[in-house]
């Protein structure tokens, strides 16, 4: 058999199978349907996640430490003291809020203006705010340094405000973790459904494949058709999943770019791109292959003309 | 040609279809094999085709020993032979070119040369013009012309066929069997059970008399 003639026939039972599917409209739209629906679930949550992860992503900057000088100290001991930390090896910049500069940001941002003109004394006290170097700047990193600068002199307390910024990178983490579970687990079940319809489907023509080995067609012959519907399934369940996730990503876009606004960012939902989607498409269509392909290598071998 | 040394075939169950059965069939002749149900004509026939297997014995198809076919060789054994079944065994759901095409399909002819020998086949048999018709559309004798129709397109070098009028009246039985006669003149090996003896006596050819799963006759011998 020539190469043109081998591809043509592959061509052929391809357009055929497609054929075959679209007899079954509802049964083969029921199928494409499972697939889309467990390919859109852990696909639209991998997408919150990632733009959960692009949105948290530059918080790692905000590590910065806040010391607190002792009320004794003096303005020039805060100097040195500032003076002192920027010649670290970890530390990218260090700023002065001084206690009065400290009082009158209060004062403007606080409202509390009458309340504070009341005080005597100005109640603050002189801050440093340290910024570690992009290298220190890990949650260890700003641990060691927060030890090192509580521990000298004139210092009253340090502050690092990371906590929920790590409890927020843990739980993307986990979160990342239990769609990887969740993902696999759907996968399984593309596997498990398509290799159902292609079964079903095999009975359903055990007729035909009795008089198909009769006269003379090998197993892979007989089995080639229904491989190509298992494409067909993922195919069509992947372009579904798709157009889902379109939909939802559309519909969620203004409430999540409105609640960006509302916290005075730009934000904005990020769809899909075309090749991560193109990879969902070829890993619907490889899933239900491998359906098909469990499904019609076992059940076709099995049945035989008597 | 066919040739049966000494076989033996035991079903699962524990009947005993043939019982030592010996026989030899030559290149381009028609053979009946005639007996009552049961005597193990279709169990003949079944080895032949690689349907079963015999239990004991030597079954010997195109001088190919068929114990050397492996389960990975029986299609490609099954392309030389044409079979037609008392039941047809069409599908239904394609027309009857399509039908009457699948061994060449199987076999990867080219699309252009299958539309030919389809059409050649169909003619052979007095159906030329009906490709396009659905299986059920047709009566039950076209039918088995198409199913006989199918048998040949390939050229096999043989043709076996069981019952092949058992649903037919007797002038379009005479007319199919005499169909596989000419098949045999032209230097096909066809063999055909069946256990109309009147009908076997009008063709007039070798005929195997099986009893009990043994040959009681064969005439001429």
């Amino acid at each position: 058999m020539s190469v043109r003639a081998y591809f043509s026939r592959h061509a052929q039972v391809f357009v055929g199978s497609l054929g075959r599917i679209t007899h079954q409209p509802f049964a083969s739209f029921m199928t494409m349907g499972v697939i889309a629906v467990a390919l859109a679930l852990p696909l639209f949550l991998s997408l919150l996640l990632q733009n959960a992860r692009n949105a948290t992503g530059n918080w790692n900057e905000a590590y910065d430490l806040s010391v607190y000088m002792d009320k004794k100290a003096s303005a020039a001991r805060t100097q040195a003291l500032a003076k002192q930390l920027r010649l670290r090896s970890d530390v990218a910049a260090v700023r002065i809020i001084t206690a009065e500069q400290a009082l009158a940001e209060f004062r403007s941002d606080s409202g509390f203006g009458s309340a504070l003109d009341a005080l005597a004394d100005n109640p603050l006290p002189d801050t440093l705010v340290v910024t570690p170097t992009l290298a220190a700047g890990t949650p260890q990193g700003t641990e060691t340094l927060k030890s090192v600068i509580a521990a000298m002199s004139d210092v009253q307390t340090v502050q690092i405000d990371t906590d929920w910024v790590k409890r927020l990178h843990a739980m993307i983490d986990l979160l990342r973790r239990v769609l990887l579970l969740t993902a696999g687990l759907l996968g399984v079940g593309i596997v498990l459904i398509v290799s159902n319809t292609i079964r079903l489907d095999i009975l359903n023509r055990r007729a035909e494949i009795e008089v198909m080995k009769l006269v003379g067609a090998s197993d892979g012959f007989t089995r080639r058709p229904f491989l190509y519907s298992g494409v067909w399934y993922g195919l069509g369940g992947g372009l579904m999943a798709l157009g889902l996730v379109g939909v939802a990503s559309t519909v969620l876009a203004r409430p999540v770019a409105q609640l960006a606004f509302l916290y005075g960012s730009s934000f904005g939902l990020q769809g899909l791109k075309i090749l991560p989607g193109l990879a969902v498409l070829g890993l619907s269509v490889g899933l239900s292959w491998l359906g098909s392909w469990l499904a019609a290598t076992r059940h076709i071998r099995a049945i035989e003309p008597a | 040609m066919i040739r049966f040394d000494q076989v033996y075939k035991r079903y699962p169950n524990g009947r005993e279809a043939l019982s030592g059965v010996s026989f030899e069939i030559e290149e381009g002749a028609l053979t009946f094999l005639t007996g009552h149900s049961g005597a193990g004509k279709s169990s003949i026939l079944k080895l032949i085709a690689l349907i079963e297997r015999p239990t004991r014995g030597q079954v010997i198809v195109n001088s190919q020993n068929t114990a050397g076919v492996k389960a990975r060789g029986i299609p490609h054994f099954r392309r030389q032979l044409g079979v037609v079944f008392q039941d047809h065994k069409l599908l239904h759901d394609r027309p009857v070119a399509d039908n009457v095409a699948l061994p060449l399909v199987i076999a990867g002819v080219p699309r252009r040369e299958i539309d030919k020998r389809v059409r050649a086949a169909l003619d052979q048999v007095g159906l030329l013009g009906r490709e396009k018709s659905r299986p059920l559309e047709l009566s039950t004798g076209e039918q088995q012309r198409v199913g006989i129709a199918r048998a040949v397109v390939a050229k096999p070098t043989l043709l076996i066929a069981d019952e092949p009028t058992g649903n037919l009246d007797p002038e379009l039985a005479l007319e199919v069997m005499k169909l596989f006669k000419r098949f045999s003149e032209v230097g096909v090996t066809v063999v055909v059970a069946s256990h109309d003896v009147h009908l076997i006596g009008q063709v007039g050819a070798r005929r195997i008399v099986l009893e009990h799963g043994r040959v009681a006759a064969q005439d001429p011998a």
